[in-house]
């Protein structure tokens, strides 16, 4: 019995032991000192007297850095030392909301969303610290400085744990002046991240790692065909199998409880479940694929639209027509879900890796009736989150479990688990028009998506008269100049769960709009990187990033023998990314040789973070473009595990290459914007290897051996 | 049923149903975490563990089969010579990201690492593709296990 107790412990007596100097952001939306006798405390930056600075971060550590990155912010800002630096992972609590309410990881918004309020923090700490310093001395504090956690003037110095106390007691400015950006010492530069001594010899603590005295273990027979519901289980042969518990009847299913996740698993195994009939039996992907294209000849929402295409195609000579298809993704995390609850009388912890405490949050009120003050989420390293871990459907199994036996209980899922009861990526299909100029450049674009839509389920307050934006994110809006554009959206909802995947919309939208483009550079015998550049003319911050990745793969030069290149640019969560992608294709396999990226997320906090994040998600868009497909038949996922899910592995790596640009902008978004270049890039490769236009993903399902 | 093994370097005996895998038994009856559950199917190497030096998938190896056999997971196999050196090199190259899959990830080079004094890219790809990472850390392992080969050398 290691861990979760005895950390939760010292969150909350290290405030009251160590943490002299507390800054917290309040409800009321200002910063203000924590005072100690606060039922609930929500420091952010905390001081001690042995002159360390620990921050509290409210987002999930998923693998981004996100601990590292913030604590780097509120480090140059206060004028810390980093070597003194450290942090917390935070509870739940709104104190820790992104702006707008919500404590949640997501969008790549960390940086962008929360740096703003993280320096203001630190620069009213730094104040207060100064203002404490020229106290003692006697001073005008605007003499004073702050250097490696010391406040500094001329040979005098005291250190902020010195200091601590005295700051605590100085009023907190309410506008801080904020360092200039040529004063930044820390932001800018590549320490060691903070998370990976742990995830080195096997101490990190992620959700499935939570060990509490009495736990149970528990799996859950969810219905194949999503919607169904129970109709009978064996509960008898179950209890059967040595180390079996219970059996018990939850929302999602039939719950085998066990000393340990092996028996339960075995139990599970004899329950012979039979599901009622339901809407979904006979739904397949051919069936949703013929529902899809049936919407696409009828009515569609318009997202945006830019003079008059029909005109256009009146007028043009030149159409270029093309559907495009996207299939079905599921997320697979090295981690599959899990959760462990705890329900008490009068309070109920969770431990997991979630993106959402405040669904966690709310998932635990709802299934306990308990307050919002007696649920404590204890958010764990994620294994992994691209969008699965924003869900909290694996938080209320293990709610309702424990307020049933009223004991700890950790649901385990398996990788089939996870695979088949995913919120999956939706599957699209795109009906493409185009009209060319005379020069061969696009005079009407038109673009009808169909598919499900997310906001439908997950924030239906958000659709925009019908429109849900993340079908048509990286679709509705292009850097090129056009002067007729229609984008349209016919919604069609399944009994696929449909949810948020790396880089959302755009995962699909880039392939398929930077696919189309080049179908178009290529009917006008044009250079794909020199039809987008002029398309560009307009947009420079982009233009520049298609440039240095051009630049950087040599793209004036031709290609090393029997190899072959594509370009794509994307721009997501306020992130620029064009990539040049070398293949070559041998009796219809393609060899992904060498992918060159350029990026301009703005600031880069942590410019190898930054690079890591681009390698990261080059992997995610080699994983979707080459293999990934979720199937539907008879209402269920056919797929279940790495062999009919394969995803990119160490022997089929391409050398990668990243270059970040706009560095001088604002902080952009750094961990999905990576992934929507990838596959229109591969693809377009691919054309140039063999003259086959994909038009349909994966790659696995593509005959490239007939052209 | 009393089975009996060495688990990194100590006596265990666990009362344990025969089949129950080796991952299982060393995750919820021992209580070792750094092990991980990915697949159940020896398909992603996340569990990987030494089993007499072999690197081994301990979600498919029923803990009945390791009865008198020496076990190491992570958790030791980093506190020997060469395992600090590969952590380190690890460290050095910032490997990491989610960090789920690296028990399993610095199980494997080590192994590697302890019969292979100087692996080839393609002794790495041999050694290291039963090892998924979703966070596609693959390059960054592969330069890890170049520097942790030359320092060892």
């Amino acid at each position: 019995m290691k861990n979760q107790i005895s950390r939760r412990r010292f969150l909350q007596t290290s405030a009251a032991a160590t943490g002299v100097f507390q800054l917290g952001w309040t409800a009321s939306g200002a910063w203000a000192v924590v005072d100690p006798t606060m039922k609930r405390v929500n420091p952010f930056i905390k001081i001690s007297a042995d002159n360390r600075v620990t921050l509290v971060v409210g987002q999930a550590e998923m693998g981004q850095g996100i601990s590292t990155g913030l604590a780097m912010v509120l480090a140059d800002e206060l004028g810390a030392d980093w070597s003194r630096v450290g942090w917390e992972q935070a509870p739940n609590d709104l104190a820790f909301a992104l702006p707008g309410g919500f404590q949640s990881t997501g969008g790549s918004g960390s940086q962008r969303r929360l740096m703003p309020l993280y320096r203001r923090g630190a620069a009213s700490a730094r104040e207060m610290l100064i203002a404490a310093a020229a106290n003692k001395w006697n001073v005008d504090a605007k003499l004073c400085r702050v250097e490696n956690s010391f406040v500094v003037l001329n040979d005098k110095k005291l250190s902020f744990g010195e200091l601590a106390e005295a700051a605590a007691k100085q009023a907190v400015p309410v506008e801080p002046p904020l360092k200039e950006r040529s004063a930044f010492t820390i932001i800018g530069t590549s320490p060691k991240r903070f998370d990976v001594p742990a995830k080195t010899n096997g101490s990190a603590e992620y959700g499935i790692d939570v060990k509490l005295p009495g736990m149970k273990y528990a799996v859950v027979a969810r219905p194949p065909v999503f919607g169904a519901q129970v109709a009978s289980f064996n509960a008898a042969a179950a209890r059967k199998i040595k180390g079996v518990t219970q059996v018990v009847e939850i929302a999602a299913g039939v719950a085998v409880v066990a000393d340990n996740t092996w028996a339960a698993m075995k139990g599970r195994e004899q329950l012979n479940m039979k599901w009622k009939e339901s809407a979904g039996d006979k739904v397949s992907t051919a069936s949703i694929r013929a529902q899809f294209i049936a919407a696409s000849k009828g009515t569609a929402s318009k997202a945006r639209e830019v003079g008059n295409t029909a005109e256009a195609f009146a007028q043009s000579g030149n159409i270029v027509e093309a559907v495009y298809e996207t299939p079905y993704l599921a997320h697979a995390t090295m981690e599959p879900m899990n959760c462990t609850a705890w329900v008490q009388a009068d309070r109920c912890d969770v431990w997991a890796g979630v993106q959402a405490p405040t669904l966690a949050e709310n998932a635990a009120v709802a299934t306990t009736g308990l307050t919002k003050d007696k649920v404590h989420i204890h958010t764990q390293f994620l294994g992994g989150g691209f969008g699965r871990r924003s869900e909290s459907d694996f938080v209320t199994e293990a709610l309702e479990l424990s307020k049933q036996l009223r004991v700890p209980v950790q649901v385990m899922w398996t990788r089939e688990d996870d695979m088949r009861h995913d919120f999956y990526r939706p599957m699209t299909y795109n009906v493409f028009k185009a009209a060319l100029d005379d020069k061969g450049m696009p005079l009407a674009w038109q673009h009808r998506i169909v598919g499900s839509s997310i906001l439908a389920r997950r924030a239906p307050q958000n659709l925009r008269g019908g429109l849900d934006g993340t079908s048509t994110e990286g679709a509705v809006t292009l850097p090129y100049d056009m002067p007729n554009f229609l984008c349209e959206l016919a919604t069609v909802n399944t009994h696929v769960p449909v949810g948020f995947w790396r880089s959302v919309g755009s995962s699909q939208n880039a392939f398929i709009t930077e696919s189309f483009l080049d179908e178009l550079a290529h009917k006008a015998q044009q250079d794909p990187f020199e039809y987008r550049r002029a398309l560009m003319a307009k947009y420079p911050r982009q233009k520049r990033v298609l440039e240095l990745a051009a630049e950087k793969a040599e793209w004036s030069k031709p290609a090393p023998v029997g190899r072959f290149r594509g370009i794509a640019f994307a721009e997501c969560f306020g992130g620029f990314v064009a990539q040049v992608v070398e293949v070559s294709v041998d009796k219809g396999t393609v060899k992904v040789h060498h992918v060159v990226c350029a990026a301009d997320v703005g600031l880069a906090v942590h410019p190898e973070i930054v690079k890591a994040q681009m390698q990261s998600a080059i992997v995610t868009g080699l994983d979707a473009a080459r293999y990934g497909r979720i199937t539907i038949e008879n209402g269920a996922v056919v797929e279940s595990n790495f062999h009919d899910y394969p995803v990119t592995r160490i022997s089929d790596m391409p050398k990668i290459e990243v270059y970040l640009t706009g560095t001088d902008q604002p902080p952009g978004g750094v961990g999905e914007p990576g992934t929507p270049p990838l596959a229109p890039a591969l693809c377009n490769a691919i054309f140039a290897a063999t003259g086959k236009r994909v038009r349909s993903l994966p790659l696995s399902q593509t005959d490239l051996t007939k052209t | 049923m009393a089975i009996a093994f060495q688990l990194n370097g100590k006596k265990q005996t666990l009362n344990v149903e025969p089949d129950m895998p080796l991952l299982w038994a060393i995750r919820d009856v021992v209580g070792l975490t750094g092990t991980k559950y990915g697949c159940g199917m020896a398909l992603c190497g996340a569990c990987t563990v030494h089993v007499n030096g072999e690197p081994v998938r301990a979600c498919v190896t029923p803990v009945s089969t390791v009865a008198g056999k020496n076990i190491t997971t992570i958790e030791a196999a980093v506190e020997t010579k060469l395992g600090k050196v590969v952590r380190e090199a690890w460290i050095e190259a910032q490997v990491p990201q989610c960090g789920y899959c690296q028990s399993g990830q610095i199980m494997s080079a080590t192994a590697l690492l302890a019969k292979n004094k100087k692996p080839s890219d393609a002794d790495i790809d041999t050694a290291m593709a039963g090892n998924i990472c979703r966070c596609g850390t693959y390059n960054a392992v592969r330069a890890a296990i170049k520097d942790a080969a030359q320092k060892l050398a």
